[in-house]
C-alpha cells in the first residue's frame, strides 16, 4: 500500500511502524503532541503503546519512555518476547526505558495538599535517561485508583499533558473506557489533539477487535471502523478500503488454463492483476476451474496461493488429478501453496490478515481463494464484503491475478452473488446447471468481462479426463442441449446428414442417366439424319446429273433439226434410249 | 544516607522536653522518615514544619528525618517510586507506610504512621 505524500503544510507526524495504523493516520501520531489511546480491558492499548516505542527504537531511531503503572518491567518483557520482540535487548542499549510505578491506594495516607511533581521528575529522569523522543503512560486509571482527590489529579493532568507537549515528545496516554464515555475521567478533553478508540466485540463467539480514529486535530484520517488484530506478529489494523483506487493496470494475458475459455473471453485468457469471480452452485466445477489456472500459471513457471476452505491440501490433488489435472508436481516444486483453513477457525480479520500475510510472503502471481462465501458463515455479510474489498484492492495493488469462487445458494438468482461483490470483479464467469431429460449438466457463461470482447454464448461445460473443454450447446425447442440431449441430437444431425447425401446421390446418378439416354437419343437422331443427308445427296446429283442429259439432248436434238434425216434416227434413237432409261429408274 | 543526618537524632530529645513520650532510643530501633519534596514550594515547607511538629509531639521512639529535594537529586525518585509530592516514607519499621500531602492533617499523619495510640495515651 502506497504512503500518501506528506505536503509541507500538514502536521509532523510520528510513524507508529504498525501496519495499517500509519495509512489511515496518514503518517502516525501527531510529532511532539499526546495521543490518547482508549478502550477496555484487554483490547490492546499496551501493546499498542509497547509497539510504538519499539518500532521507534528498531526503526526511527526514537528512544522511548514506557512508564507502567500496572504491569512491572518484568511483566511487560515476558509478554511482549512472545510476539517476538526483544524488549530486554533494547533496554539494555538504552534505546527504551521501563519503569514500573506501583500506586497502591491502601498504602497511602493523604494529608493535606500534594501534587504530582514526582511523576515529572521521574518522566524526566527517564526521558533524559535514554533521549527519549516518545513516551507511553499505561494506564492513567492506575494513576488514578491510587488517589482520592479528583480535583487534584485533574488539575495535574492537564499540566502533564502541558508538560509532555513543551517536551517536544510524542506521548501516548493510555486509559480504560468508562461507560458512556470514551474514558472514566472524561480524560479525552485533555488530549484532544488525538484520540483513538480500540474496541473488541464478540460477535457469534468469535472476537473482533476494531480501531476507531475518534478525532486527529489539523489532520485528516480514516474515520471508520478499521478491524485490527493482534497475532504472533503484533499489532496490525486492516484498512476496509485502500484509500485510493489507483492501482495500476497491465493489459498482459494471463490464461485461464482452459483454450476453450481462453477463446471465449476474446483475448486469451484474463488480464493480469485483474479479479475474476466464479460463481455457481455445488459441484458446478468452480475449483477445477481454479486448478486449470493453477496449473497453467506454474507450468509457465509462476507462483500460485489456494485459499481452501472447504478441501485439504492433498483432497484438492487428488481431485483434481481425476480430470488430468496433476497439481503434485508443483506443488512439490513450490510453485503452487495450498494453504487450508477453517473458516470458523478464526475472525474474518484474522483470516484477511494470513491471506495478506501468506501473500506477501510467497510472492505469488495467482491467488485463489475458495471459496470466499464460506467466510460468511463467519460473520455478516457487511464484513465479508468489506473484507473481499479489502483483498481485491490488495491483489490489485500487487498486480496479483485473483481468483475468487463464489458458491451460490440454490434456489437463489445466480446473478446475486452471495457477498454481492461482483461489483469489484473484472470478469466473472457464471457456472450453472442445466436439468434436462433427467439429466444434470454444466453450463459456463461469460456474464462480465472488462475490457474483452467476450463470447455470449453458454457453453456446455465438461470435464474430461484431460481437464476442462467447453463445448457449443445445441439450441432446441426446450432451450439449449446439453448432455446426452446434445450426444442425440449429434447423432440425429449426423443422420440427417447421411441421408441428405444419400438423396444427392440419387438424384445425380438419374440426371447421369438420363443424360446418357438423350446422348444415345441424339446420335439415333444424327444417324438417321446422316443417312437422309446421304440420301438426299445421292438424289441431288441423280437429277443434276438427268438435268445435264436432258441439256445434253435438247442441244443434239437442236443438231438433228439441222439435218432431217438425222433428226429422225435420233427422235427413233432418243425413244429407245429413253424407254430403256426409265426403266432403270 | 540514613544515618548521615544526625541531626534528626538531636530533635527527639528536644521534643522529649516539653512532651513525657519521648526518650532518645538506639537508632537501630528507632525510625527513619524520609520526606521527599520538590524545591522550596510552599507545600514543601509546609510539610517539612509539619512532620517536625508531628514528631515532636507524637513520637514515641528515637527517629531521624531525611529530607530529599528531588529537584537535586530526580533519581532518587526511582527506588520509592515517588508520584506524589511531598511525600513522607517511613521505611523501618516495616511495613513501609507512605504519607502524601503537605501533612497538614496531623490525624492522617498518626493513622498513617501508626502513631495514634501514642497520642491516646
Amino acid at each position: 500500500m502506497k504512503t500518501r505524500k506528506i505536503s509541507p503544510r500538514e502536521l509532523p507526524k510520528s510513524p507508529t511502524g504498525i501496519r495499517g495504523l500509519d495509512e489511515i493516520t496518514y503518517g502516525g501520531f501527531p510529532k511532539g503532541r499526546p495521543a490518547l489511546v482508549c478502550g477496555s480491558a484487554g483490547c490492546g492499548k499496551t501493546l499498542l503503546g509497547l509497539e510504538f516505542l519499539i518500532n521507534g527504537a528498531r526503526n526511527y531511531n526514537e528512544p522511548g519512555v514506557f512508564m507502567a503503572f500496572e504491569e512491572t518491567p518484568e511483566e511487560l518483557i515476558a509478554n511482549v518476547s512472545s510476539l517476538g520482540f526483544e524488549l530486554d535487548r533494547l533496554v539494555e542499549k538504552k534505546m527504551i526505558a521501563l519503569d514500573h510505578i506501583r500506586v497502591e491506594r491502601s498504602e497511602i495516607e493523604e494529608t493535606g495538599e500534594y501534587d504530582l511533581e514526582g511523576l515529572f521528575i521521574l518522566l524526566q529522569y527517564a526521558i533524559d535517561s535514554v533521549g527519549a523522543k516518545r513516551v507511553v503512560l499505561d494506564t492513567l486509571e492506575a494513576l488514578f485508583a491510587g488517589f482520592s482527590s479528583e480535583s487534584i489529579l485533574r488539575a495535574e493532568l492537564r499540566r502533564l499533558f502541558q508538560w509532555l507537549k513543551a517536551r517536544n515528545v510524542t506521548a501516548v496516554i493510555t486509559a480504560e473506557r468508562g461507560d458512556g464515555t470514551l474514558t472514566r475521567q472524561g480524560l479525552e478533553e485533555y488530549v484532544a489533539d488525538c484520540v483513538i478508540l480500540l474496541d473488541n466485540r464478540v460477535i457469534d463467539q468469535i472476537s473482533t477487535r476494531r480501531l476507531r480514529i475518534i478525532k486527529y486535530r489539523g489532520s485528516a484520517h480514516g474515520s471508520n471502523e478499521f478491524p485490527f488484530l493482534i497475532d504472533d506478529g503484533g499489532f496490525s489494523v486492516l484498512p476496509i478500503t485502500s484509500l485510493s483506487l489507483d492501482h495500476p493496470v497491465s493489459s498482459e494475458i494471463v490464461p485461464s488454463g482452459v483454450p476453450d475459455l481462453d477463446e471465449m473471453l476474446g483475448v486469451g485468457g484474463y488480464f493480469k492483476g485483474s479479479s475474476v469471480l466464479v460463481s455457481g452452485t455445488a459441484g458446478t466445477g468452480k475449483s477445477t476451474l481454479a486448478a486449470s489456472l493453477c496449473r497453467a500459471a506454474c507450468s509457465a513457471g509462476n507462483r500460485c496461493l489456494y485459499f481452501s476452505f472447504e478441501e485439504s491440501p492433498n483432497q484438492i490433488v487428488r481431485n483434481m488429478r481425476s480430470v488430468g489435472i496433476d497439481l503434485r508436481p508443483f506443488v512439490n516444486k513450490g510453485l503452487l501453496q495450498i494453504i487450508a483453513n477453517r473458516p470458523a477457525a478464526y475472525g474474518l480479520e484474522r483470516h484477511l490478515v494470513s491471506i495478506h500475510k501468506q501473500i506477501s510472503e510467497f510472492h505469488p502471481s495467482v491467488v485463489v481463494v475458495d471459496p470466499i462465501t464460506s467466510l460468511i458463515s463467519n460473520a455478516d455479510r457487511n464484513d465479508v464484503l468489506a473484507m473481499s474489498t479489502r483483498l481485491v484492492d490488495f491483489l490489485k495493488a500487487e498486480q496479483i491475478t485473483g481468483f475468487f469462487i463464489s458458491l451460490s445458494s440454490a434456489g437463489g438468482s445466480l446473478e446475486m452473488t452471495e457477498i454481492s461483490i461482483s461489483s469489484l470483479m473484472d470478469t466473472w464467469l457464471l457456472l450453472r446447471d442445466i436439468e434436462l431429460n433427467g439429466e444434470r449438466n454444466r453450463g459456463v457463461y461469460v456474464l462480465k468481462s472488462r475490457g474483452m470482447a467476450h463470447s455470449n454464448q453458454i457453453r456446455e461445460f465438461v470435464l474430461t479426463n484431460k481437464g476442462i473443454r467447453l463445448l457449443k450447446v445445441y439450441l432446441g425447442v426446450e432451450g439449449v442441449l446439453t448432455g446426452s440431449a446434445r450426444v442425440a441430437q449429434e447423432a440425429k444431425e449426423k443422420e440427417i446428414a447421411l441421408e441428405r447425401a444419400q438423396r444427392s446421390e440419387a438424384v445425380a446418378a438419374e440426371l447421369e442417366r438420363k443424360r446418357m439416354s438423350m446422348e444415345v437419343r441424339i446420335a439415333a437422331m444424327r444417324a438417321e439424319f446422316e443417312a437422309e443427308k446421304l440420301e438426299a445427296g445421292k438424289l441431288i446429283s441423280q437429277d443434276q446429273r438427268r438435268l445435264g442429259r436432258i441439256e445434253a439432248d435438247r442441244a443434239a436434238m437442236a443438231l438433228s433439226r439441222g439435218k432431217n434425216g438425222a433428226v429422225a434416227a435420233s427422235r427413233g434413237k432418243n425413244g429407245k434410249n429413253g424407254q430403256a432409261r426409265s426403266q432403270g429408274l | 544516607m540514613i544515618t548521615k543526618k544526625k541531626k534528626g537524632a538531636a530533635k527527639p530529645s528536644r521534643a522529649a522536653k516539653p512532651l513525657h513520650s519521648a526518650k532518645p532510643v538506639d537508632e537501630k530501633n528507632g525510625w527513619n522518615l524520609r520526606l521527599y519534596v520538590a524545591g522550596q514550594t510552599s507545600k514543601s515547607i509546609a510539610a517539612i514544619a509539619n512532620l517536625k511538629r508531628i514528631c515532636e509531639q507524637h513520637m514515641p521512639v528515637r527517629y531521624h528525618i531525611e529530607v530529599i529535594d528531588l529537584m537535586q537529586k530526580p533519581q532518587l525518585a526511582v527506588n520509592d517510586q515517588i508520584v506524589a509530592i511531598p511525600t513522607l516514607i517511613r521505611k523501618v519499621p516495616e511495613p513501609m507506610k507512605r504519607i502524601i500531602g503537605d501533612l497538614s492533617a496531623t490525624e492522617r499523619v498518626l493513622i498513617g504512621l501508626d502513631l495514634v495510640p501514642a497520642k491516646a495515651e
